[in-house]
């Protein structure tokens, strides 16, 4: 932080650099996801997916997004033309927002606010909002229906997130990301999945509730991520993509990137909350700044693949099912856990 | 079962097969892909697939029973009576051909590949290939010319046919003259029969 302050010798120079960064590593990492997930996808189903597009298809990405940018920008008639312009925009705003507090590196975080867990879940909403405004402004009953489904959805899942979170908080006493990542730093036998630094009596106790919240927090955050099974506001197959149907080329480029970054977001979160963030599992080995930013996304990455498993692995939920899922299932049993840790860490 | 246990055992059967679906994906991961890369690794067809029809052109005997068979009426073909000064040759199964062929035309476009022309052909001149792969941007395109036949030879053939049958006409002609004059001939009366002896 300091050599690139020292390097370009200007505060506001300096912020914008910094702000950058993330974007520039959603945009790398969206084409990385993209190329893995249809890979991913065909293999599951005994299919090879791209192949002509550079040596295995590598290129194909890059050959999407620059049809995506030089794609007709269509708006509907009826639309609501501020909403359906607004509605992308508002929706990548809430997933880049998160960016900011996601603790790459022991030495990079967008804003090293005290409030980091806080501010993830309340702008992580912002995105549905996004997403409710362009179900409404594109005036087509299907993509309404995927917005109210996303809104429904969304509050019902982020109850389980958000009492999720409160149990890290509890444990690790701090809402500040970073600081997080920290208190379970030196090895894997301090993540707070596993029970946290603590003495191995009250870590011991720990652990089963730990698990069944990190496992919580993993299935919710699917959820909140609109993915299969849990996809119901995009069903391509009853909502003919719900609330992107009416978007085409860069607007539905921006949906696209949102949902894809969102998707490290969720993962990161649950990594920097449970598994350690940017610190090494072997303690001190491989551990430094650089290697940081190496496992934080490694971590967060194998969790993004866990989720494209998922996704081609299961069928979609009911609403009344998800619903369930979410108010019967998952809500008391962190309420269960929340009373369990507080319980123990009391002790 | 009450309904704490109904959920507890929901619960933990979805967890159970969702688990049991997850390996069965990840299985498939690993496994090797049933995917042809197509335009370069073509799979093999079936031996007695019907593709793209052929017309030996040499072994064509103008007969017209593939025409005559065909269900879409897709081949269309034309025939020039040779003269009999004129040897066209034999057919690989020595038949002989009787017929100049100026046109042989098969549309491609029409064809339903029911090889129902196939059976008919006496020389077994017409047969279903292996290419399947002939798109054309234009549907003109897909008529298939078979003969060889040039536009000259086809008119010298035209030609000489003329002229043959000119000759023909004219020679039947002639005799019929000849058989006109011989009717006009006032009648000879034929020679007495000889008596038999009596017996």
């Amino acid at each position: 932080m300091e050599f690139i302050q020292t390097l370009l010798a200007n505060e506001l120079v300096v912020s914008i650099f910094l702000s950058l960064l993330p974007l520039v590593f959603i945009i790398v990492y969206a084409l990385v996801v993209l190329y893995t997930e249809m890979k991913v996808a065909a293999h599951i189903q005994d299919r090879v997916a791209y192949m002509r597009t550079g040596w295995h298809g590598l290129l194909q990405p890059i050959a999407d997004m620059l049809k995506l940018l030089q794609k007709e920008d269509i708006i509907p008639d009826k639309a609501d033309k501020l909403l359906f312009r607004l509605a992308p925009i508002i929706a990548f705003v809430g997933t880049y927002a998160a960016y900011a507090v996601l603790p790459f590196s022991s030495i990079y975080i967008g804003s090293n606010i005290n409030l980091g867990a806080f501010f993830l879940v309340a702008v992580g909403s912002l995105v549905v909002v996004g997403i409710l405004m362009a179900g409404w402004a594109s005036n087509n009953k299907w993509s309404l229906f995927g917005g109210v489904r996303s809104a429904a959805q969304m509050i019902s899942y982020e109850i389980p997130t958000a009492i999720a979170i409160i149990i890290v908080v509890m444990i690790t006493g701090s809402l500040n990301l970073q600081d997080v990542t920290k208190f379970q730093d030196g090895g894997i036998g301090n993540w707070v999945v596993f029970g946290g630094p603590l003495p191995w009596s009250q870590k011991l106790m720990l652990m089963p509730f730990t698990i069944i919240t990190f496992f919580i927090l993993f299935v919710s955050s699917i959820a909140e991520v609109n993915r299969t099974p849990f996809d119901l506001p995009e069903a391509e197959s009853e909502l003919v993509q719900g609330f992107n149907t009416e978007y085409s080329g860069m607007r539905f480029a921006m949906f696209y990137l949102s949902e894809y970054a969102n998707l490290f977001t969720v993962s990161a979160v649950g990594v920097a909350l449970f598994l350690g963030g940017w610190s090494s599992p072997f303690g001190t080995f491989m551990s430094g700044p650089v290697w940081g930013i190496f496992w934080f996304v490694a971590k967060a990455y194998v969790f993004v693949l866990i989720q494209i498993w998922v996704r081609w692995t299961l069928p979609r939920l009911r609403v009344d099912q998800l619903m369930y899922v979410s108010w019967k299932v998952l809500t008391p049993w962190l309420f269960a856990c929340l009373l369990a840790v507080g319980l123990i860490l009391v002790l | 079962m009450s309904a704490v246990g109904t959920y507890f055992y929901s619960i933990f059967h979805s967890l159970y097969t969702v688990v049991v679906g997850m390996k069965i994906t990840i299985k498939h991961l690993f496994t090797r892909s049933a995917t042809v890369q197509y335009p370069t690794v073509k799979m093999k067809i079936p031996e007695r697939a019907r593709n793209r029809l052929y017309v030996n052109i040499d072994d064509c005997i103008g007969c017209d029973q593939c025409s005559m068979a065909c269900p879409v009426d897709c081949i269309t073909i034309d025939t020039i009576k040779s003269t009999p000064d004129v040897d066209l040759g034999l057919t690989s199964k020595n038949t002989k051909k009787r017929l100049y062929v100026p046109r042989f035309d098969i549309d491609i476009a029409k064809c339903c590949y029911c090889g129902l022309c196939v059976w008919p052909c006496p020389t077994d001149c017409i047969v279903m290939t292996d290419v399947y792969e002939f798109s054309e941007y234009d549907r003109k395109n897909l008529i298939y010319s078979f003969s060889n036949m040039t536009a000259d030879e086809i008119a010298g053939a035209k030609e000489r046919l003329k002229k043959y049958d000119e000759e023909q006409a004219a020679k039947k002609a002639a005799i019929a003259a000849a058989a006109a004059e011989k009717a006009a001939a006032p009648m000879t009366p034929l020679p007495p029969k000889p008596e038999l002896p009596a017996s």
